[in-house]
This record gives structure tokens, C-alpha cells and sequence, in this order.
């Protein structure tokens, strides 16, 4: 069924009898030609793209829980390409683009706002950073503008500029950055990949992955043994438990992130604000509720969940950097399970198990690269070469010290 | 959460830094590049039982070996890494993390 304000219309008028589920429920095959394990974000825009771009039909997506239930209907939305390092910069260059065209391509309505993201500088020495990362953008062929103090006031007239511990410099502003509705992007691609004949696979949970002479063949799953040439591993939180089940040992350390959204209001904030110093960041969500979240509870953790002293630090911090929203009442907080990288870059690759490619180390940015790992992990897993934008999301690039630290942290996994 | 740190008793989790997998105290005497790419970056990343070090920051300045689940969040064990909660001597200098102290 096509989706159009027409039909909105005509179904408004018959009392909406007509909608059909958005994708079918099958029942696992015994075979397929690629299975994707996890239904989250990159699963889906994988299934997806491996349909579309290279024709594979005959595939499936196992997901333990529901579509959605994983960190694509956790995170907080944010959509941009503001990196600097070659190899990333490219990478979030190009799923912005697909952004761009996403609605019309999934036929689907993924509310995608680019309603402008302002990094906020506190320093003489950041300001020149942040000069230097826009000129890379600029040069990518993205945008960035920098900001001076008053440039940030005519946007955001409500900063506290002159707090003692961080006064407000200025800004580098994206304005192709924004956000969109995350639930609705794993709902867009696992509807547009099941009506290109994907089966989507819910209540499935791989329990083991069947290798036979280095070559898989298939997955053990709670519904079943199925058989398949090509397995992709795209399970975000979960990537080193399914890579244990082939004996790899991956460099991942899994993380809780929390975020936080108050009451609907009426709107108040425009953009996207990033307090890097405060760790601190938000936006409005359509409905009204501010949509908040700072960093990592900093210890290995699989609890969808995060303590206190966290939600502490994140509320004064956005105390600090705008007091008008002290008397906001808070609704809502959850947690999300971050695949952490040593280097805080991700892993699109092959494994030394043929057949059996790997999509990781999302870290705490993975919403915004959905179409692009699906986009190139699909071209990866068809044509058994990397793609030309996510060549440098080498597994090994670990050992071999070709590492993508865009924060210049070091290899801590915590730390990016 | 809380660590009953062996010198300090029941402190609040906001006095430590967490550092990352016991895989730490385990630095290649050698300079073989696998193993130094196992001891920084490869980790077993249990859902479940896991040690790893954490830094009695404004405490004992003591460095802990903790036993916990990482799924509950419930801790089973702390221990001194300096009496010898981990491989090797000398351990608490080799694990510390730069802009820890
Ligand atoms: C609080 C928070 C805020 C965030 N904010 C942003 C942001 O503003 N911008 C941004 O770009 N990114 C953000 N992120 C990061 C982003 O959400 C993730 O990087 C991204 O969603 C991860 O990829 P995914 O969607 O495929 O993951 P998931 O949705 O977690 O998908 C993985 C799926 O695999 C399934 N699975 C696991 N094990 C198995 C198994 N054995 N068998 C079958 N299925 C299995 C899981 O059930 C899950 O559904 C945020 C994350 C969090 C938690
Ligand atoms: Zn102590």
C-alpha cells in the first residue's frame, strides 16, 4: 500500500478501515541466500539495501525482540555530518545525502528536520578546533558556519553566556544538521524492505552460528535452525556475544547512555545545541517534550538503565547552560547499550570466518549513520568488497594502528 | 551503586574512576603487536559476571580490582590490586591511566 496525504484523506473519510499492517509476519524458511542478524536501525536499512541496490530478495532479518526495541527507538534523534577525520567524514557525508532523499525513498514519513546543530566553543584553543573541523566539512562538501558570541545570540538568545565556568565564545553551526523521528526509521525501512520481499523476523533470537571448514552456513535460532551462505552481525549493544558465537573476540566494551525528555511544551528551542564541555545536548522533540542527554555512565554495563549520579551531573549541567528550563518537569529516562570502540569509530567489515561479515562500534552515533551502514554493510556483504566511503572501517585496523580517533582520546573504549 | 573499597568501606560510585577490563593488568612484556592488540582493544565484554579496575579517586587513591555483573549491576567483590588482586608485581604504576591522578 503507498502511503500519500491522499490516502490519509480518503481514509480520514471511512473511518480508517482501510490500513493494512505496515509489513507481514512470516515464519522463518529453512534457507535463505543472506540473513541479517539484529532489527535495529543498520539491520533494517541493510536488508533494505541489499534489496534495492543488488537485487538480493531472498533474505531475512532475525531480531530477538521487536522492531525497534533496540537502541534505534532509544536515541535522541540527532542527524548530522560534522566530522573531521578522513574516513568518517566522507562516510557521514554521504548517509546525510541519503537522509536527504530518505522520505521519498522509503515512502515514508521519518520527520527528518534539519533545523540546524550548534557546537558550542568556550576557548580561544576550542574556537580554532572548531575552525578547523568546519573547514573540513566545508571541503567534504558539507556545511559549517562559524559563529562568533553574538552570532550564537541571535540564535539562541536564551544561553547564559557569561556563566564564570564556561562563557559562551560562539558556535559552529550546521545547519543541514537536525533530527528525526527514530521509531519511525526503523518502522520506514523494515516496511520498505519487507515490500521488496524481505522477511522480517521478530521473536527470533540467534543462539548460535553454524561454521563448517571456515565457512558459515547457517544460524541456530530460538524458532530454528536456518541455513544461509552469507550472515551479517549487526546487533549494536549485543556484538560480542553473536561474535562469540563464531570464536571472535571483537574490541568492543559495552556502555550505558542515558537520556531524558520533559513534559510537551510549547516551543522554546529551535536547534540542536551541543555543550560539549557541560556533556550536554538537546533539542524539542514535534511534540513538545525536550529531548536531553549527556555522556556515558562510564562503566561496562549491559542494564538498559543508568544511576544517579549521572542524571545529576546531566541536570546541572543543563542548568549551566540554560536556566530557563529549571521548572521543566521531567517525564522520562531511559538507558541504551552502546557498542564502544578503542578509537570511537565503527567496524564495517569482513570477518576471518568467510561469509560472515561484521557492523559495530556505533558508540553513541549511530542514528545518524543508519542509511549509510545499511548502504555500504550492503554492498560489503553483495560484492565482498568494502565500499568506497566506509573502506577505513577496517576490523583490523586495531592491530594494525591505522585507528579513527576523531576525539583524539586514545584506545580507552570509554573515552569516546 | 556503591564500592565497598577495602580501605575505605561503602563509598558513593561518583569517588572512583572506572578504567576499563582487568585485561589491563595483563601488559605484554614483548613487543609482539597481537598481544599488545588484545591487552588494549579486544575484550571478552561479558553480559554477565566481568572484573575490571576501577581508580579510588578522592578516596584511598588505591587502585581496585571489582568483581560485578554487568547486567545487575550488583558487585560481588573489591580487592586491592596492589596486594595482589591481579598477575605480576608492581601493577597499581602499570595501570595507571594518564590525568587519573
Ligand atoms: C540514549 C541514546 C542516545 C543516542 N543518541 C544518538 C544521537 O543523537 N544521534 C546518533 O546518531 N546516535 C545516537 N545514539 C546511538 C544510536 O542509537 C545507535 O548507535 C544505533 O541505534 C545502533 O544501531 P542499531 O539501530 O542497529 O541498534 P539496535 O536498535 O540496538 O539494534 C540491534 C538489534 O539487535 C538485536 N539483537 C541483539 N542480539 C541478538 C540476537 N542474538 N539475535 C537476534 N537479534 C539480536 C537487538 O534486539 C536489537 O534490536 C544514541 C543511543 C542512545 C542509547
Ligand atoms: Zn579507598
Amino acid at each position: 500500500m503507498q502511503y500519500s496525504g491522499f490516502r490519509v484523506i480518503a481514509e480520514g473519510l471511512f473511518g480508517n478501515r482501510g490500513w493494512k499492517p505496515a509489513w507481514r509476519d512470516p515464519t522463518p524458511k529453512p534457507a535463505y541466500d543472506a540473513i541479517i542478524i539484529g532489527g535495529g536501525g543498520h539491520g533494517l536499512s541493510t536488508a533494505y539495501y541489499l534489496a534495492k541496490n543488488h537485487g538480493l530478495t531472498n533474505i531475512a532479518v532475525l531480531e530477538k525482540g521487536w522492531i525497534g526495541s533496540g537502541n534505534i527507538g532509544r536515541n535522541t534523534t540527532i542527524v548530522r555530518a560534522n566530522y573531521f577525520l578522513p574516513g568518517n567524514s566522507e562516510f557521514y557525508s554521504h548517509s546525510l545525502k541519503l537522509w536527504e532523499g530518505l522520505e521519498a525513498d522509503l515512502n515514508y514519513n521519518v520527520m527528518h528536520s534539519q533545523r540546524g546543530l550548534i557546537n558550542l566553543f568556550h576557548s580561544d584553543g576550542q574556537r580554532d578546533a572548531f575552525a578547523r573541523r568546519g573547514n573540513a566539512m566545508v571541503n567534504q562538501g558539507d556545511d559549517a558556519e562559524l559563529l562568533d558570541r553574538e552570532g550564537v545570540r541571535a540564535h539562541l538568545p536564551y544561553l547564559d553566556f557569561e556563566q564564570t565556568r564556561f562563557p559562551i565564545y560562539g558556535g559552529l553551526l550546521h545547519r543541514r544538521g537536525g533530527t528525526a523521528r527514530h521509531d519511525a526509521v526503523a518502522w520506514g525501512y523494515a516496511r520498505a524492505a519487507d515490500r521488496r520481499g524481505v522477511d522480517l523476523i521478530q521473536n527470533c533470537e540467534v543462539t548460535g552460528i553454524d561454521i563448517e571448514n571456515g565457512r558459515v552456513t547457517g544460524v541456530q535460532t530460538t524458532r530454528g535452525a536456518i541455513r544461509a551462505k552469507k550472515v551479517g552481525i549487526v546487533v549494536a549493544g549485543r556484538s560480542s556475544q553473536v561474535a562469540a558465537m563464531a570464536g571472535l573476540r571483537l574490541p568492543i566494551e559495552s556502555h550505558i547512555l542515558q537520556a531524558f525528555v520533559t513534559e510537551g511544551l510549547k516551543p522554546v528551542i529551535d536547534h540542536v545545541i551541543s555543550f560539549g564541555m557541560g556533556h550536554f545536548y538537546i533539542s524539542q522533540s514535534d511534540k513538545g517534550g525536550l529531548v536531553f542527554g549527556g555522556d556515558l555512565d562510564f562503566y561496562a554495563s549491559y542494564a538498559a538503565r543508568g544511576n544517579l549520579p549521572m542524571v545529576e551531573h546531566v541536570m546541572e549541567a543543563g542548568m549551566t547552560l540554560m536556566p530557563m528550563i529549571g521548572r521543566a518537569k521531567l517525564l522520562r529516562s531511559w538507558g541504551g547499550i552502546m557498542d564502544m570502540s578503542p578509537d570511537g569509530s565503527p567496524i564495517i567489515d569482513k570477518t576471518p570466518v568467510d561469509g560472515l561479515y561484521l557492523d559495530c562500534g556505533w558508540n553513541y552515533g549511530g542514528f545518524k549513520a543508519v542509511p549509510a551502514s545499511g548502504w555500504t554493510m550492503a554492498h560489503l556483504m553483495a560484492t565482498d568488497q568494502p565500499h568506497e566511503v566506509a573502506r577505513r572501517f577496517r576490523l583490523n585496523r586495531f592491530a594494525t594502528g591505522h585507528l579513527l580517533d576523531e576525539e583524539g582520546t586514545g584506545s580507552q573504549h570509554n573515552l569516546h | 551503586m556503591r564500592l565497598t573499597c577495602p580501605l575505605c568501606g561503602p563509598r558513593d560510585r561518583r569517588e572512583f574512576y572506572y578504567y576499563g577490563a582487568a585485561d589491563y593488568l595483563n601488559r605484554p612484556a614483548g613487543g609482539d603487536p597481537a598481544e599488545w592488540d588484545a591487552y588494549l582493544h579486544l575484550r571478552d565484554n561479558p553480559a554477565g559476571q566481568t572484573r575490571d579496575l576501577w581508580y579510588h579517586e578522592t578516596g584511598c587513591a588505591q587502585w581496585l580490582l571489582v568483581t560485578r555483573d554487568t547486567v545487575t549491576h550488583s558487585i560481588s567483590d573489591v580487592a586491592l590490586v596492589a596486594a595482589g588482586g591481579a598477575s605480576g608485581g608492581g601493577i597499581a604504576a602499570k595501570v595507571k591511566p594518564e590525568g587519573s591522578a
